[in-house]
């Protein structure tokens, strides 16, 4: 199915919980939050939700900034 | 030094260090570890999908250090309320640096959209702590509003241009009781120090660490300067004066009084 993900249109697996997505782009869970459709998601909640087609999902981690 | 307190919480450093622009992991812990920082700024950004492991902050410690994400690239209120809400979610406590530049040139704080993402944030729970330009009127307001710090800046951000805004800092740490922390553009020692001893309770920096050709070096530097600069405003700075105030008595000078001794004939 397609999503959106920082942007981009992206083809990836049916009905992905949240871990099995960034699993799926080989992103460590721990270091992200997520917010699908302006909604958030941190770690707990990445087994619990499950994505659907044309979601608009943001991942996003820290960096160097002052 | 004697300890800052922000929002109840028991800070021991003065100094805090933004993590930008460092060459290196490996460069930026030794900063860290060379500056004695406790709160240390980050930023969030998306994650780079072709090259999703960025080690840059796996080298920070959360335990250790206060982290304190920012907002930048927030152009608007809406922008920054949503940019600290995801930021939460990830640093799990609820500080923010609350900063809205609208304009990339000189990246200068809009006031107005950060007094309205303020006044969200501090209603939603959040220890805020404005970037703000150096205005007494606006640090009120903030302060009215219920932010923790206000974040008056010397210069613009990475301009190492110092303390350019002094007489308004001033000002605000006379009018402000909650700490004032001089952030952006101090680019040496001796512009922290001088904000210390004028009496600000913390300078944040980090250009000015991140390009020195030894960062290390100069996060040791910057630690003297915050301390020197607080110690001299704890201890009282003499006023001015116009003229001369000797140092030395005024009395007892070889040449004073009696008569000179007689001239010594020539052989």
């Amino acid at each position: 199915m397609q999503v959106t993900i920082n942007g981009e249109k992206k083809e990836i697996p049916d009905r992905p919980t949240v871990r099995e997505l960034l699993a799926f782009l080989e992103i460590e869970p721990e270091t992200v939050v997520v917010e699908r459709n302006r909604e958030i998601f941190s770690t707990a909640d990445f087994e619990a939700v499950r994505l659907q087609a044309d979601d608009v999902i943001e991942i996003l981690k820290f960096m160097g900034g002052g | 030094m004697d300890a800052l307190s922000v929002a109840g919480r028991t800070l021991r450093s003065r100094l805090f260090v933004g993590t930008g622009k460092f060459s290196s992991p490996a460069v930026m812990r030794q900063v860290l570890e060379a500056s004695q920082a406790e709160v240390v700024t980050v930023a969030l950004r998306r994650v780079d999908l072709a090259n999703p492991v960025d080690p840059t902050l796996q080298a920070l410690d959360a335990g250790r250090y206060l982290i304190l994400p920012n907002t930048s690239g927030a152009r608007d209120a809406e922008e920054a309320v949503r940019m600290a809400k995801l930021a939460r979610a990830l640093s799990r406590n609820n500080w923010i640096k609350l900063e809205i530049t609208p304009d990339p040139r000189y990246l200068l704080p809009d006031p107005i959209e950060t007094l309205k993402a303020a006044q969200i944030l501090v209603r939603e729970g959040f220890v805020v702590l404005p970037y703000i330009h150096a205005d007494p009127v606006l640090a009120k307001r903030l302060e009215e509003c219920g932010t923790a710090t206000v974040m008056p800046l010397g210069a613009p951000i990475g301009s190492n241009q110092g303390l350019r805004t002094r007489d308004s800092i001033g000002i605000i740490i006379e009018q402000v009781r909650v700490p004032v922390v001089v952030d952006a553009g101090l680019g040496a020692p001796s512009h922290a120090a001088e904000a210390m001893q004028m009496g600000a309770d913390a300078v944040l920096v980090n250009t000015a660490l991140a390009v020195a050709l030894d960062p290390e070096r100069m996060a040791r530097a910057f630690r003297c300067g915050v301390e020197a600069g607080r110690l001299a405003y704890l201890a009282g700075l003499g006023a001015p004066r116009a003229t001369a105030s000797a140092s030395s008595p005024l009395t007892g000078f070889l040449s004073s009084g009696g008569e000179d001794p007689p001239a010594k004939s020539p052989n």
